[in-house]
């Protein structure tokens, strides 16, 4: 089997898992949408103030429902055996590894920004800053998979992983945090959010090329 | 012929026998060294150094702050180093030793942070400030506490810590990054902060007390390293005849009637 045949096998198979448990795959959304209601509840429903915070308030909303589904992102394959087949034979099982990452950011991620619109309304985002914050998701998103799957893999075979998962994740995306909500926020007060958006790109870049090394370094002492 | 003694020598210390004797002489040095260091540099400090001029006795807590500041720093590149050699050579005293550095570290960043904010309060008018070093600081104490959890959180502490290995390598690329993404960050929303004196434009007369209580950390880190390390290593292998042998001494001791 070529590595693309491969590649589009394990990402059907991915995919068709997500859709057949929607309800728990859209968790993460719904989630985010939790937040979004609680804020105004929780700070009062002055547009203003609103206004000023809603761009922060969506990244933490982000980051906080992307550490939600985290701990499924190897578990099941572990406990089925199949996370040992990414590794048998010349394999190097970064192909895999990249594909469970785009599967997962597919299902978790972009929902989020697609969505992403709608719940700044809700925040009163102002209108000028809507496209920033999408951009700076769709840039931002494949970050947080790509530094959260490394967490998860470092958790693997941890006893409950969930409270270290968010310890692990938060230090690493301060940078990310910085970006991205400096972006939108210089997109609500009229400036050019573009120094931001590329930064928030590098950032995105590096984990691209560096968190599967990762990954795959504690995946594969997990397993041994 | 140095060179091939000083390397068998390093390769011998892998060995946690060898390791343990050599933790056992050295440490105790290392530790006198430290509270030589320290209570002289302390002395400086307190007696010496003149007050700052426009801060008076309050800047004295710079000799506690600095240090420690730079050996959290330190500890978590000398971490760094001692994790890549346990996960590509899989030396087991490397590993032990970088666990063992995770919570110094942590206990140096923490002094750092403590003092910061005790000297604060009557110099900024607030315990505490959203500074970039404050913040970056506050970063590092929670990636060492993520290491030290992560470590914890295994059952078999040789996989424990060969995957904390692997965050302490992801935090090294990652604490630069941090650092001046938080510098940038505080620079946009609050234009200058208030600036902690730059070293250079310190008085000549204070720089000896800072001299020494900085060499005290130094020893400081070495002498709890060792001795964390050692005594990881004991417990762990506890079962062991080495150990056995290793703590005769001290267990004959006991035995004997008081």
């Amino acid at each position: 089997m070529s590595g693309w045949t491969e590649a589009r096998a394990l990402l059907a198979r991915d995919l068709q898992l997500a859709f057949r448990r929607l309800g728990q795959t859209l968790l993460p959304l719904f989630f985010l949408f939790a937040v979004v209601v609680l804020i105004p509840l929780g700070v009062g429903p002055g547009p203003d103030l609103l206004a000023r915070l809603s761009g922060g308030m969506l990244w933490v909303a982000a980051l906080l429902a992307s550490l939600l589904a985290l701990e499924h992102l190897f578990r099941p394959d572990l406990d089925d055996g199949s996370l040992e087949q990414w590794f048998v034979g010349r394999r190097e099982g970064y192909l895999a590894v990249y594909v469970r990452l785009l599967a997962y950011w597919l299902v978790t991620g972009l929902p989020i920004v697609l969505f992403s619109p709608l719940a700044a309304m809700m925040l009163n985002l102002p209108t000028q800053a809507l496209g920033t914050l999408v951009l700076s998701l769709l840039i931002g998103t494949p970050a947080l998979t790509l530094v959260g799957g490394l967490a998860a893999a470092l958790t693997l075979t941890t006893r409950g992983a969930g409270a270290l998962l968010a310890i692990l994740v938060f230090p690493l995306v301060v940078p990310l945090m910085i970006f991205a909500a400096g972006a939108v926020g210089l997109a609500a007060d009229g400036f050019s959010p573009a120094a931001h958006l590329g930064l928030l790109a590098a950032f995105t870049i590096l984990c691209l090329t560096l968190a599967p090394i990762g990954i795959r370094a504690a995946l594969k002492t997990n397993l041994e | 012929m140095i060179w091939s003694t000083l390397k068998l020598w390093f390769h011998k210390l892998g060995s946690p026998p060898i390791f343990s004797v050599f933790a056992r002489r050295v440490a105790p040095w290392l530790w006198a060294a430290f509270f030589a260091c320290t209570l002289y540099g302390v002395y400086l400090a307190l007696y010496v150094a003149p007050p700052d001029y426009q801060q008076s006795d309050s800047a004295r807590i710079l000799y506690i702050h600095v240090p420690a500041a730079w050996q959290a720093m330190l500890a978590y590149v000398i971490m760094a180093v001692l994790a890549a050699i346990a996960l590509i050579w899989r030396i087991r005293t490397a590993e032990i030793m970088a666990m063992a550095a995770a919570p110094i570290g942590a206990a140096l960043t923490l002094i750092c942070l403590v003092t910061g904010s005790l000297w604060g309060k009557p110099m900024w008018g607030t315990w505490w400030e959203w500074d970039a070093r404050l913040t970056s600081m506050l970063v590092l104490l929670f990636i060492y506490v993520g290491i030290m959890a992560l470590y914890a959180a295994y059952d078999d502490p040789r996989k424990g810590a060969r995957v904390a290995s692997v965050l302490v390598i992801a935090g090294l690329v990652n604490l630069p990054i941090i650092h001046f993404s938080v510098e940038w960050w505080t620079t946009l929303h609050q234009g200058q902060t208030i600036r902690i004196f730059g070293e250079s434009k310190m008085d000549p007369s204070m720089i000896p007390p800072l001299i020494w209580t900085t060499l005290g950390t130094k020893f400081l880190f070495g002498a709890a390293l060792l001795d964390r390390a050692r005594n990881l290593l004991l417990a762990q292998d506890q079962h062991k005849a080495w150990v056995r042998r290793e703590l005769a001494p001290a267990l004959d001791d006991r035995k004997q009637p008081a």
